[in-house]
């Protein structure tokens, strides 16, 4: 049946060249180049680097509107804060600290599995690595609300309180979908299978977990300055 | 040849075989465009029927209807309507219009099965998120309706559920209706923003080849363009959304002030802002209204062509006032806000960029007529409906230059002016663009044509209709007659105007109006099983290369031969060619005769 289709790029009938594997390349193919537009009359791209592209591109393009979301709740904390005079800025608990390093360690450790990708060694298991500090990071969150409520803030003490569970709890939820796109990724490096997909996978959540660093040392920064 | 060969087999699904996996479960965006497009139009008779109720209990407010007292045992005690069961009536009604019918059918329903073919893509870029899109919103319509259900009933807030109504819990009179209706938008703003991205990868990067982005036609552009606005807006209803309902449901006091007292009982909350949700509920809220009339104006561009034959009058102009429309749809929200204390300044700002809109607005409306203007016009159906289009969103246009004015705006707030203005264009243009996609489209999604008779019937029914709902309703306006009251037959100065009389004039016109839909309703269900058969690729001699493929189209849209693009989508009576259009994908050696070159 796979035989038979014909690739979508390459259906102007002109025999399309067959990705080669690189050099020492453990059977995986060479890295995905950015290619310009759509099928705009350019020379053919490589319908393998598309395919990869077009999954960073859903995850820019879903970042965009993630981006919208932190981006509402920021300003309605903005005008929250300078009204009313019952702001009562939330003091961190210190375990927020270690969250953050585990999420930064993170980023470093998804950013290796990316690089090893081409050679195809070590993958895995560097994902695994993230995966874990991924959970670390929801169960250290945990504890910084823990820490919180035993001080007696809960979420509707104040405004401040409110947005500090707020933001959190939005971001946190957004880490759960990261998890779930690692343990994807995970399988998909796993299980020998289409290297798109393999390729795809492993790329697009390393945009999206770096993102989450990001947004989470941007929420960070938010809670401990505006206040 | 391995990798390009898994590739494509991973990504060109298999044809399905079993019912469940055809027809419900569908990854294929003609299947989930048709989806939308049934849930469209099962909610449109729902909000239609909403919206007969608040026709009647407007001009009969003390009448009783005997099904309605069985119906709604509380909301309308002995077949009276309450005043809280008109005001859930009217939110419902908006609610469901706005969200399940002006935002699903024209992106989700005809953007979904048109856009790949028209690029020509197999499938969208994502046909498992695309599922996961509709399915979505079809939760958020079962969530919406269970509003109905519950105790207390349907949210009595407004569409816009505004706060402080919206998120007091217990003390007006509400049970948990409001918090299914944010479950319900909440869900639907997931949705959207899934196939929002959807659309955009799908534009950027599916493209045939030679298919460059001023080669695409006007329908995927506002369908891209669509897409972007309702990616940066929904989530930020979404995020007010969450707010709202913490404030419901967990103590907080986001948008709920200190110091309110309801029913005598004094609000246990402190310092909010009912006018933050104001803010962030425009913010989404007028890219909201593009969203639903970017697709209509597409639509109308792509068959005024087709029907005129002529090429689209200033197809540049068109995309760069679509590009500018989506733009300033940003930055215009305050203009709903004029009266909530807004500074002047701001007001000024935000009167001035909308008027900015007018120019867009007005580019697209001179190209219209320049695209009819000395055409070979066909009056079909569709091009009946697209012209109508142009003319409702003349009207609504016009009286949103006064609105836009806060001076103007002083008067008019909050009266049936503002009812006038965004049901002619925000709902019934758009509707208009429905019609008129519905009746082009259809023989290509059903192998079927509608039939013309019907149609000309039903167009001049429903055009005369909704002149004769919402023109008189402008007047009512001027009076001023303030809109969401639902008892206004005694009062003094409305009557003096002659409000009584036009209010019935109106809801007469609204029966009739709304008997003829179910007009539209026969033909579509009639012509699917027993309309004339649509045997021609091209019967209406198209363009663009939905009409390059069989009628319906088989299930990978190309059958595996994806055509190369040679023009832009409106190469119509061109000079010295074989036949008076030329498709996309016909090179110039097929569309002019050999000895033309020389």
């Amino acid at each position: 049946m796979a035989t038979t289709l014909t690739p979508p790029l390459a259906a102007d009938g002109v025999k399309h060249e067959e990705t080669q594997p690189s050099v020492g390349g453990g059977g995986f193919p060479p890295p995905a180049r950015p290619r310009d537009g759509g099928g705009d009359g350019s020379d053919r791209p490589d319908p393998v680097a598309q395919a990869v592209f077009r999954y960073k591109l859903g995850t820019w393009v879903g970042i965009a509107g993630i981006v919208m979301v932190f981006a509402a709740f920021t300003s309605a904390l903005v005008v929250r804060s300078g009204l009313s005079g019952d702001w009562v800025a939330v003091e961190l608990p210190r375990v927020l600290w270690l969250s953050t390093a585990l999420l930064l360690i993170s980023s470093l450790t998804i950013e290796k599995a990316k690089r090893l990708l081409r050679r195809g060694v070590g993958v895995r298991q560097w994902l695994t690595v993230t995966l874990g500090f991924g959970v670390l990071f929801i169960g250290s969150q945990w504890f910084g609300w823990r820490a919180l409520a035993e001080r007696g803030i809960y979420v509707s003490s104040n405004p401040g309180s409110s947005f500090f569970y707020l933001l959190t709890a939005a971001h946190a939820v957004h880490i759960l979908g990261g998890i779930l796109a690692l343990s994807y990724a995970v399988i998909r490096v796993w299980r020998p299978g289409v290297w798109v997909t393999r390729q795809a996978a492993v790329e697009a959540t390393a945009i999206y977990w770096h993102f989450m660093d990001a947004l989470w040392v941007y929420l960070l920064l938010l809670l401990m300055f505006w206040r | 040849m391995t990798e390009v060969a898994e590739y494509v087999e991973v990504h060109r699904h298999p044809e399905p075989t079993s019912f469940i996996s055809k027809w419900i479960f569908s990854i294929d965006h003609k299947v989930i465009g048709i989806q939308y497009i049934l849930l469209a139009i099962v909610a449109v008779f729902i909000g239609m029927g909403l919206s007969l109720l608040v026709r009647l209990r407007l001009v009969w407010p003390e009448k009783s209807f005997a099904i309605l007292g069985d119906l709604f045992p509380i909301g309308a005690p002995d077949g009276v309507m309450t005043p809280e069961f008109y005001l859930a009536m009217l939110t419902m009604h908006g609610t469901v219009m706005v969200f399940m019918v002006l935002t699903t059918a024209p992106q989700g329903g005809f953007g979904n099965y048109f856009l790949p073919i028209q690029i020509g893509a197999a499938d969208m870029a994502f046909p498992r998120l695309n599922m996961l899109s509709f399915w979505t919103t079809f939760l958020s319509f079962c969530a919406l309706m269970v509003a109905f259900l519950v105790e207390g009933g349907a949210p009595i807030s407004g569409w816009t559920a505004y706060p402080p109504l919206s998120a007091l819990n217990a003390a007006a009179m509400e049970g948990t209706g409001q918090d299914w209706w944010i479950i319900s938008i909440a869900l639907f703003c997931i949705a959207s923003l899934l196939g929002a991205l959807n659309f955009i990868v799908t534009t950027l990067e599916l493209r045939a080849k030679g298919l460059t982005m001023m080669r695409l036609p006007l329908t995927v552009w506002t369908w891209f363009v669509t897409a972007i606005l309702g990616l940066l807006a929904f989530g930020v209803l979404l995020a007010a959304g969450i707010l709202l309902l913490l404030d419901r449901n967990l103590g907080t006091s986001f948008f709920i002030p200190g110091g309110l007292v309801v029913n005598d009982q004094l609000v246990n909350h402190s310092g909010g802002s009912p006018i933050l949700w104001q803010h962030l509920f425009w913010f989404f809220g007028h890219p909201e209204v593009y969203i639903a009339i970017l697709p209509g104006m597409g639509v109308t561009s792509h068959v005024l062509a087709t029907f005129a034959r002529k090429t689209v009058f200033g197809y540049k102009a068109m995309v760069y006032a679509i590009l500018a429309i989506g733009g300033l749809g940003f930055v215009v929200w305050g203009h709903h806000m004029f009266m909530s204390g807004m500074s002047p300044y701001s007001a000024f700002v935000f009167s001035v960029l909308t008027m900015c809109i007018g120019v867009p607005s007005a580019i697209k409306t001179f190209n219209w007529i320049g695209t009819l203007w000395g055409g070979k016009i066909r009056f079909t159906t569709p091009m009946l409906y697209a012209i109508g289009f142009v003319s409702l969103f003349v009207t609504g246009g016009l009286s949103g230059i006064f609105l836009g004015q806060p001076t103007v705006d002083l008067w008019f707030h909050d009266t049936y002016f503002v009812v006038a203005h965004f049901h002619l264009i925000m709902g019934v243009a758009a509707i208009f663009g429905m019609f008129s996609g519905l009746t082009f489209w259809f023989p290509k999604m059903f192998g079927r044509f509608m039939s013309e008779g019907l149609g000309r019937i039903h167009f001049w029914l429903t055009f005369i209709g909704v002149y004769a709902i919402f023109g008189p309703m402008h007047y009512l306006g001027m009076i001023p007659h303030p809109r969401r009251y639902a008892e206004t037959t005694g009062v003094d100065f409305l009557a003096a105007g002659g409000a009584n009389e036009i209010q019935y004039f109106i809801t007469i016109a609204a029966m009739i109006t709304i008997t003829a839909q179910f007009l539209f309703l026969f033909n579509f269900l009639w012509s699917l099983f027993k309309g004339k058969v649509c045997t021609e690729d091209n019967p209406w001699e198209a363009t663009t290369l939905e009409w390059a493929i069989p009628s319906p189209p088989p299930h990978d849209n190309f059958a595996g031969k994806i055509p190369t693009v040679y023009r832009g989508a409106y190469d119509f009576s061109l000079p010295n060619a074989k036949r008076d259009f030329a498709m996309q994908c016909n090179s110039d050696e097929m569309v002019f005769p050999r000895s033309s070159g020389d």
